[in-house]
């Protein structure tokens, strides 16, 4: 049995790729406006909640200052990354993917359920050494994919004044665009510390990123999760 | 060792990335591509909330302290200066191009016309939103009248303001012209429209960023196409720094 569904693979690596142009095109953008506010309306930087800094343009897509280009760049991504969600989670719960690996358990929850999980990535621990994943990585996973990759989307929907009309009330949700808006930003810097971590943990093991490549075989004899 | 060069593997995974992308999106694939992402966003749009479905309107007390003016803040002309100082007595604006019925408005004329009062969301490009009540005419009233021809596939809104050099002017399409909202405002919070703010004629169309709704208006044009109107891409914004043409995303 393979280890990473191709679903899985394919969704990772499109996913990927949607983010990094969508985060980094979304800089580019964030410098057009550097202020972030609460409520429905806001333009005066004196009502701000924060003044963003300025995003060097190494940083940026592109790597100069074009709100033209960016925007280019985030309404083409916006596809991939919405629709690829979309299809991770059909495809998560068709294939029992969450259900056997991502839900997670009451214990899982617990201090001491976590605190055994960090226990086993010190060093000389046991994690990454068979299938299935830890609570830790039951709850991380969970909260990008269930909570701030729909975040993403939908606050991204709610801040286009063109999709409003078709769902007024997911703005008034959200508290007012602004809001959106301002939650459209934490969500985008929640990702990006997620990838910063699980990119750092996957160089560190090389052969975790050969496994979401080319799906790699599970080892004989482990349980699933 | 194996620690440099998986950086220096990175970093020029990074580099490569940013010349690739600068290179697509200069290409002919890449242009054609966010053409076809930005067709589908209004596709979807007007799938999704129907051709006449309304932006959010507010209360009298949601409304912000002001709104703010940006791009053109004025116009650059004696004429203009004049007319600002006697409440716009002489300004005129005129609806043709593919129409039988051409006509040509005072501000006079366009406030004994039906009036349409809403208290809506301006949102810039730029992030920022303001929430003003405006007022005027629904710009269907004024097609109505002008008889607009089958043919016409867009409305072209040209503006007195000057930027760059350039004139500003601004289209959209027949569903956003029809649409109730889209009208020729000349009151802001219950007073004439402020100078900032496009004084004395401005279009409202709500459902999409603040550079669509031209200021300044002088004339309102029924046309078949914009190809051959100022850089050809159907607005000041879009001609200039490459816009998008539908701005409701």
């Amino acid at each position: 049995m393979i280890r990473h569904a191709l679903s899985t693979r394919a969704w990772h690596w499109v996913n990927a790729a949607a983010f990094i142009v969508l985060f980094m095109s979304g800089l580019n953008i964030s410098n057009a406006h550097r202020y972030l506010y609460w409520g429905d309306y806001g333009y005066d930087p004196a009502d701000a909640w924060l003044k963003v800094m300025r995003f060097p343009g190494w940083a940026t897509l592109p790597q100069h200052y074009n709100l033209a280009a960016a925007r280019d760049w985030h309404i083409l991504a916006a596809w991939p990354f919405a629709l690829g969600l979309l299809f991770i989670w059909a495809a998560m719960l068709a294939n029992g993917h969450f259900r056997r690996d991502l839900m997670t358990r009451r214990s899982d929850w617990t201090p001491a359920g976590v605190l055994a999980s960090l226990r086993s990535h010190s060093p000389g621990g046991t994690a990454n050494t068979g299938h299935g994943y830890n609570p830790a990585q039951r709850i991380l996973y969970g909260l990008v994919l269930g909570v701030l990759l729909p975040v993403m989307v939908f606050t991204g929907l709610a801040i286009s004044p063109g999709f409003e009309p078709a769902a007024p009330w997911l703005v008034d949700l959200l508290g007012g665009r602004q809001s959106a808006r301002s939650l459209h930003f934490l969500a985008a810097w929640g990702i990006f510390g997620f990838f910063v971590i699980h990119a750092v943990l996957a160089l560190v093991q090389w052969r975790l990123i050969e496994g979401m490549v080319f799906g790699a075989r599970r080892q004989e004899g482990q349980a699933d999760g | 060792m194996a620690e440099i060069g998986r950086r220096s593997l990175i970093a020029g995974i990074a580099a490569l990335g940013a010349g690739g992308c600068a290179k697509f999106a200069s290409s002919e694939t890449g242009q054609s591509l966010f053409d076809a992402a930005e067709n589908w966003h209004r596709a979807s749009h007007r799938a999704l909330a129907g051709r006449q479905a309304l932006a959010p309107e507010y209360a009298p007390e949601d409304r912000s302290p002001t709104v703010k003016g940006n791009g053109s803040v004025t116009v650059d002309s004696d004429f203009y200066r004049a007319q600002l100082k006697t409440g716009f007595a002489e300004w005129r604006l005129t609806v043709g191009g593919l129409v039988d019925n051409p006509l040509t408005l005072s501000l006079a004329d366009i406030r004994a016309l039906p009036q349409r009062i809403q208290i809506t969301r301006h949102d810039c490009v730029e992030g920022w939103s303001a929430i003003g009540e405006w007022a005027g005419p629904q710009l269907s009233v004024l097609l109505d009248a002008a008889r607009i021809r089958p043919e016409a596939r867009f409305i072209l809104f040209r503006c007195a303001d000057v930027l760059y050099n350039r004139p500003y002017y601004e289209t959209i399409d027949m569903v956003d012209a029809y649409h109730p909202q889209t009208i020729i405002a000349h009151a802001l919070n219950g007073e004439p429209l402020p100078e900032k703010n496009g004084a004395p004629l401005r279009a409202r169309i709500e459902r999409q960023l603040g550079y669509k709704h031209a200021k300044y208006l002088t004339a309102i044009e029924a046309v078949a196409s914009f190809d051959d109107v100022a850089g050809g891409k159907g607005g000041f914004w879009e001609d200039l720094a490459d816009y998008q043409w539908y701005a409701g995303i």
